[in-house]
């Protein structure tokens, strides 16, 4: 043993006697990580927001929260002499100013963009794999609360420098709140310590940004990785994976190092578009003035939708009792987004509350195997997709020489018909995929090879599969829809039918699927 | 002003060089010349007295700028009666230009075009109070940056980079198809040299930030990190969970 050896020896043995640590570090660093490059996704949003950590923190020094008028004195010449809030001028400092300033206000910008992105890909991967099935409930639904928060977070950042596209943004969402009934001015009134745009509205989402927000969001991942942790993690089906076990690499040092190395590179793509690619170039929009707005206003990405659902809904309001209710702002801007988020976080519940399955899973289906959730999934992301493209309709009617009218209706009808028509083709997309892992299963690999037979004809040489590969294509679990009774014995109709009669169309609707091979069916090719 | 405005025995030359006033008998050449053009390229649409036509407005009043605007940057004559009519290479010279802008106006009066030493918008423009009148006037049309927007109905207001200050100055006091006519009264000269001031210094400005993805605002921005930014990084995820297999 060297002297080096022995010191960190003692030391350990030091920490040890006093904490139990190696005990538990033992139990712990054993634990299996499986290898999959989904499974990263979601380590792209942690890492990503650790960035955002660290480059907001250095923002926030040089940040002067207020909307206090100043007149500029700064280093950026065409804005020289102008009235602005300090808010405002603040970033001008720091975008010129202070050294590093611009590469780090765009690294925290850019990060927030992926950050956003990489959680919806991994909500994507967990609901696509049906990772969130019990027992995972809640994570999915802590998940959903993080995407939900990423959004607000993202919104109110992106207003805090009191430049003339965010004010635009903070308007809008101003008209928002009013169009609740009711309480709606009250609220609005309320939110902006009076009329619009008042003094303390920025003051104030800088503290929910920088602190109420940021300490959700840690304490919402912290129980989301326990959970992960705890539960452990999900791995797709393959030959000896099974419910029971995790097959994978050691959580250290492979998975560790892997991880480690990730972040870096994280870092690195973020800092690289910082360093490269203009986010956010204020003092180009000018300082926010209520009388002034831009042609292509738009929202950071994670709010197009929304911006492109309130711009697609045609003007209707109606008067009641003295007040009026803007349904084009009040559907749109609430209704629509607080159903869809309800239902995603409902999901799991919907979905064993349909199939009546209420066993653990901690093999991951193939999106193939699960038609309706995959197609569901599918019809959703068009629905966002339609409505995110209508929130661009300007820049892209420029770009592509059409016209706003024609993508307004487009979007306007395309939001009811494709979404559907999308769930339609989905589904039997997948159920042509379950027909093609049938046929390989039965006939084997087609090789390309002809060969003549002896009465002259050509086929094709199919080679079996490999035992692994038909044990991935035949895992998977086929249930029969749930057989719910109408009526009792006695013909009598039982309470809660029509409820009933729903659910069983809806399992029913689940469970379609093509009879994936059995052990019979290939004893019996084997026979011919 | 005064004397610029009244037509008669000073003619500010659209764009030439000099400004000297020029004389009686090279002003009615030039006016001949620009009739002579005119009825072989415009009269078709706008009549032969510019009294115009089911297609096209009457040319009466419009005055120099107008036409010098119109012809200089290629919109007239038409070449395609589309939504919107386009900016485009210009079919005569400047010298042509002039001739026609002298017989249009020579009809009836109108807004002159803007001689040199109107248009010096380095000393008399001040590019922060430029940007302002922007941000007010022009950029719910024009975009933040003056790259253009779209309107409704598939028009569109074109991209300011690149335009002559001349002709910047001159879509201000005529107010091309859907843009409106900003008038001395409700933005001086010296605001219009502002305004052009802080536009050719926009058009002056370097890459601040990196690339500007168009100047267009988050649309682009999106764009990038979903495909450069998401791409690289699920690529690597890819690669790494590939490696040490
Ligand atoms: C094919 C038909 C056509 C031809 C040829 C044509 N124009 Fe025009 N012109 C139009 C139309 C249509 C407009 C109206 C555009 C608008 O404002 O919507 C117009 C507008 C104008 C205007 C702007 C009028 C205003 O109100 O300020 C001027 C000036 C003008 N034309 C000059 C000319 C000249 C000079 C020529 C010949 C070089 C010419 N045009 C040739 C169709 C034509
Ligand atoms: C209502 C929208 C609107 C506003 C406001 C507006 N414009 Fe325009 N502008 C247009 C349209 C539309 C055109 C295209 C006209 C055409 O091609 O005949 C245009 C054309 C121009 C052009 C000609 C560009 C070229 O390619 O030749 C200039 C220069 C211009 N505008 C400057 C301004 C300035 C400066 C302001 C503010 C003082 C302004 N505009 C305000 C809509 C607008
Ligand atoms: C702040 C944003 C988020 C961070 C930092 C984050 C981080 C992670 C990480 C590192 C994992 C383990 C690796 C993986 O499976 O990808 C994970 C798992 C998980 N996440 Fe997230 N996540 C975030 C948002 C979400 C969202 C929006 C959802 C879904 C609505 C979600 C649902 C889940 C579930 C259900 C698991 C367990 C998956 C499994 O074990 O297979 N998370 N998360």
């Amino acid at each position: 043993m060297t002297a080096s050896e022995r010191i960190a020896g003692t030391v350990a043995n030091y920490v040890d006697e006093r904490t139990g640590a190696a005990k538990w570090m033992k139990k712990n660093l054993n634990k299996v990580f499986p290898d999959h490059w989904s499974f990263l996704l979601g380590e792209i949003a942690l890492y990503s927001f650790i960035i955002l950590l660290l480059s907001g923190t250095f923002l926030t020094f040089w940040f002067d929260p207020s909307q206090r008028e100043v007149i500029y004195e700064g280093a950026y010449e065409p804005l020289e002499g102008l009235k602005m809030s300090a808010a405002y001028a603040s970033t001008l400092h720091i975008s010129f100013e202070i050294r590093g300033g611009l590469l780090m206000r765009q690294i925290h910008h850019w990060a927030a963009l992926i950050f956003m992105a990489a959680i919806v890909v991994h909500l994507m991967r967990v609901y696509f794999t049906g990772a969130f099935r019990k027992p995972r409930e809640f994570n999915w639904i802590i998940g959903i609360g993080l995407l939900t928060l990423g959004i607000v977070e993202g919104f109110l950042g992106y207003s805090l420098p009191d430049d003339l596209l965010s004010g635009t943004g903070i308007r809008i969402a101003e008209a928002i709140i009013q169009a609740l009934p009711v309480v709606g001015s009250y609220l609005a009134f309320f939110a902006f310590g009076g009329a619009f745009p008042g003094e303390a509205f920025i003051p104030r989402i800088y503290t929910v940004h920088v602190l109420l927000l940021p300490g959700a969001f840690l304490a919402l991942i912290t129980i989301h990785l326990m959970l992960v942790w705890y539960q452990k993690h999900t791995q797709y089906p393959g030959p000896g994976r099974t419910e029971k076990n995790v097959v994978g690499y050691p959580l250290f040092p492979v998975y560790m190092a892997k991880a480690g190395g990730f972040f870096f590179i994280v870092f690195g793509v973020t800092a690289f578009l910082g360093a490269v690619a203009s986010i956010n170039p204020i003092w180009l929009y000018g300082p926010y003035t209520p009388g002034q707005i831009s042609a292509g206003s738009q929202p950071d990405w994670y709010m197009g939708w929304l911006d492109g659902l309130v711009r697609m809904s045609p003007p209707l309001e109606s008067h009641v009792f003295g007040h009026t209710i803007s349904w084009n702002i009040l559907i749109p801007g609430l209704i629509v987004p607080g159903i869809l988020f309800t239902g995603m976080a409902l999901y799991p519940f919907i979905e064993s509350w349909m199939t009546g399955d209420k066993r653990e899973h901690h093999l991951l289906d193939r999106p193939r195997n699960a038609p309706n959730r995959t197609a569901l999934g599918v019809m959703s992301l068009t629905f966002m997709l339609i409505a995110l493209i209508n929130g661009g309709n300007d820049i892209i009617a420029i770009t592509f020489d059409l016209t706003i009218n024609q993508i307004m209706w487009f979007s306007r009808i395309g939001i009811f018909v494709l979404p559907p028509l999308a769930f339609v083709i989905t589904k039997r997309l997948c159920l042509s995929l379950q027909r093609a892992d049938r046929d390989l299963v039965l006939h084997g690999r087609e090789t390309g090879r002809l060969v003549m037979m002896p009465h002259g004809e050509f086929v094709e040489v199919h080679e079996p599969i490999s035992p692994q590969k038909a044990w991935l294509l035949t895992q998977h679990e086929q249930n029969p829809p749930l057989a719910l009774e109408e009526s009792d014995l006695r013909g009598v109709r039982r309470p809660g039918v029509l409820k009933n009669k729903l659910r069983a169309r809806l399992s029913k609707a689940h469970a379609v699927a093509i009879p994936k091979v059995t052990a019979d069916d290939l004893k019996e090719i084997e026979h011919h | 002003m005064l004397a610029l405005l009244s037509i008669g025995t000073t003619f500010s030359i659209a764009g030439a060089a000099t400004e000297a006033p020029i004389t009686a008998a090279e002003r009615s050449a030039l006016i001949d010349e620009g009739q002579r053009i005119f009825l072989k390229g415009c009269s078709s649409c706008h009549g032969i007295n510019l009294e115009g036509s089911a297609i096209a407005p009457a040319l009466l009043g419009v005055g120099a700028a107008s036409v010098d605007f119109q012809v200089a940057t290629g919109r007239m004559p038409v070449a395609d009666m589309s939504v919107q009519i386009a900016r485009k290479q210009p079919v005569y010279d400047e010298k042509q230009v002039e001739a026609l802008a002298a017989y249009v106006s020579s009809l009836a009066p109108g807004p002159q075009v803007p001689g040199e030493s109107q248009l010096n918008y380095e000393r008399d423009g001040s590019t922060a109070e430029g940007g302002e009148l922007f941000r007010t006037n022009c950029a719910m049309c024009h975009n933040f940056a003056a790259q253009g927007g779209a309107l409704s109905q598939g028009k569109y207001a074109p991209t300011l980079m690149g335009v002559e200050a001349r002709h910047i100055y001159e879509a201000m006091i005529t107010g091309p198809q859907s843009m409106p006519v900003f008038s001395d009264k409700t933005i001086t000269p010296n605001e219009k040299l502002s305004m052009i001031k802080w536009i050719k210094a926009v058009e002056a400005e370097p890459q601040l930030g990196g690339a500007a993805l168009g100047r267009v605002g988050p649309v682009t921005e999106g764009l990038l990190v979903w495909t450069l930014g998401l791409g690289l990084l699920v690529g690597v995820a890819v690669w790494l969970a590939m490696k040490a297999r």
